[in-house]
């Protein structure tokens, strides 16, 4: 990797599904410190794609470089020390947990004590819990949920839960976060502060990879995007760009008069 | 602090427990209370893995009966006439060979019971560790069944070897004498210390689970419990911490079989029945899955009855039947929070309610 801007390099990813092709050699790199959003049609391979980063599907080839180290075939936990964070589409949270131990689980990845520190509350374990709790607390408020942090997360509204899942992968002070549709199931209101939210993140130095349906949401924040088609790259470039492209135009954004 | 004032409770309700029997004169309720201790142990261990961690056992008694096997089968080596044997000199070194006199006047020698305790421990932590590594990659029932099986296994291995004493299972297993003046044996005088004996293992147990569950440590075996996908995804190594859990259960369990072994002087077979492990998923189950004062609450009390024989011939049925009803109308366990939640929802479903059919009647009026 010449450019030492380029935070993840993706180079030529495949994954075949028996027979079906569901991404084919996409390759693209994501540049340090932007927001960078993949979209495409329904099936267009973007949460496969997001999958085989984060080390929940094997890809059939390719690779994926993370600050030049190769994180392909590894277990989706190392993918997570290394400081790659998702969320999920359809949230996965320990529902009968309450928020904030839903939140120091983020912080899990920064700590090293283990069982024997945790059943004798050795210095080390009580260390680990103060810096956690110090860490999480103003995640907590930065995303409005600090009122509810005893209170169980399977009580809680969608929109509160998709914060809970934003404020924990945000608690292990990740250098980058794949965002799975993140605006899935949330109004308007919560979509908009939603954007503010992750340009913040981008702000504060990390990197944000998002697969995003709402359009008006990925042409507001995104640097760059990556159109995906039949598991295919067709087109990268800056919003303006993608909007320009006639193919994308024709494939994704006016499908029906195609 | 806070979490430790259920601990401080437990003791003293252990101490008022043991005054009670005295003052009423049923100190003979203190052997079954004893008893009960240890199955509570194997229990709370269990809680650990199934309650919390979501992995379930069905094959805990044979980890007791792995403690209490291997201690039996220790202890009752007579050394005596082995004095050139190379294990002899070894301990004899080592001052770990008692020389003990029986009801007939001949002179024993066994092996000190710190050493079988050592290696019951060390024989159910492997046994765990390498059964859980391929068996915890399982799931549900699948997971139930195979855990089952090595349940059986080993029920069966006691049943049909020699040197475990088939059927019989093992007598005679001496006594065991923690420090001098505290020992650890069902004899009548030895009756109130035995029983603080257990109890005080059980508080530990707690004590040390309690703090497990508040750490770093345990909310990913609680994450565990709702699907390994968010722990995977927070960098939680899943295989591993499943397999570390469950080798702590079969640790509970062995300790448990262990004490017990000493404390009744022998082991039987019965005790690695599939019907035993049975008995501590349905205390978990009612104790609230993810409670370990649950599980020590319904275990105290269901193994004390039990024991007590208040259910007669129906003993293993009723822990059927309770695990039964657990499953189908109560599946997150019968002592949980949410049940002061529920009972508040209902109440407010029956006022609103109310208020639907008030609005009803208003208008049927207009």
């Amino acid at each position: 990797m010449n450019n030492s801007n380029i935070i993840m390099r993706i180079e030529n990813l495949d994954k075949y599904f028996g027979g079906l092709h569901a991404v084919n050699s996409v390759a693209f790199d994501v540049e340090k410190g932007s927001i960078k959003s993949v979209i495409g049609p329904n099936g267009a391979g973007k949460t496969t794609m997001f999958n085989m980063i984060a080390g929940y599907e094997t890809p059939s080839n390719g690779h994926v470089f993370f600050n030049d180290i190769l994180i392909t075939g590894k277990k989706p936990w190392q993918v997570a020390e290394h400081g790659v964070l998702r969320t999920f589409q359809n949230l996965k949270l320990s529902n009968h947990m309450s928020v904030l131990d839903n939140v120091l689980l983020g912080w899990h990845s920064l700590g090293s004590a283990g069982f024997l520190d945790g059943m004798f509350s050795s210095p080390l374990s009580r260390r680990e819990e103060k810096k956690a709790k110090e860490a999480v607390f103003p995640i907590l408020e930065w995303l409005n949920i600090l009122d509810l942090k005893d209170s169980e997360v399977g009580n809680l509204s969608f929109g509160n839960q998709r914060a809970v899942e934003l404020a924990r992968a945000l608690a292990s002070n990740p250098s980058m976060l794949l965002l799975d549709e993140p605006a899935a199931g949330l109004n308007m209101h919560e979509t908009t502060d939603l954007a503010k939210r992750i340009e913040k993140i981008r702000d504060q130095g990390r990197t944000v990879l998002l697969v995003e349906h709402d359009m008006s949401l990925v042409m507001d924040i995104s640097d760059e995007i990556v159109v995906l088609n039949f598991g295919q790259k067709i087109a990268e470039g800056k919003p303006s760009e993608i909007q320009k492209n006639e193919e994308v135009v024709r494939i994704y954004l006016g499908g029906d008069d195609a | 602090m806070k979490r430790y004032y259920p601990v401080i409770i437990l003791f003293i309700t252990i101490v008022v427990i043991q005054i009670l029997t005295f003052v009423t004169g049923k100190g003979y309720m203190l052997t079954q209370l004893t008893m009960s201790a240890y199955y509570v142990l194997v229990a709370v261990g269990l809680c650990m893995v199934m309650g919390y961690a979501g992995q379930i056992s069905l094959g805990q008694a044979g980890f007791f009966a792995i403690g209490g096997y291997t201690t039996a089968f220790l202890t009752t080596i007579d050394f005596s006439d082995k004095a050139g044997t190379a294990i002899y000199k070894l301990l004899d070194t080592l001052g770990l060979l008692i020389t003990k006199e029986t009801l007939y006047g001949d002179t024993i020698m066994h092996m000190s019971p710190w050493v079988s305790l050592v290696s019951a421990v060390i024989i159910a932590g492997i046994t765990a560790y390498l059964l859980g590594i391929p068996v915890l990659k399982l799931k549900g029932h699948y997971l139930a069944m195979a855990t089952m099986g090595f349940g059986i296994i080993i029920y069966r291995l006691v049943l049909g070897t020699k040197i475990f004493g088939e059927a019989d299972g093992i007598s005679n297993v001496p006594s065991f004498t923690i420090f001098p003046g505290l020992e650890l044996s069902g004899d009548f005088s030895t009756r109130i210390s035995n029983y603080y004996i257990a109890w005080l293992l059980v508080i530990a147990a707690i004590l040390l689970m309690v703090n497990l569950i508040n750490s770093r440590v345990g909310r990913a075996l609680r994450s565990l419990h709702g699907g390994e996908d968010a722990s995977d995804a927070m960098g939680v190594d899943t295989a591993r911490y499943k397999v570390i859990v469950f080798v702590i259960g079969a640790v509970f369990a062995a300790l448990a079989g262990f004490f017990m072994t000493h404390y009744n002087g022998g082991i039987g077979p019965s005790e690695a029945g599939v019907g035993k492990s049975v008995r501590y998923v349905a205390i978990v189950a009612v104790g609230g899955m993810a409670n370990i004062w649950g599980s020590l609450v319904m275990g105290l009390i269901l193994n004390f009855l039990s024991l007590r024989g208040v259910f007669g011939h129906f003993d293993d049925a009723v822990f059927g039947v309770i695990l039964v009803v657990m499953m189908m109308f109560m599946p997150e366990g019968f002592i949980r929070i949410a049940v002061y939640r529920d009972i508040k929802s209902f109440f407010h479903k029956i006022l609103n309610r109310r208020k639907v059919e008030k609005i009803k009647l208003e208008h049927s009026h207009e």
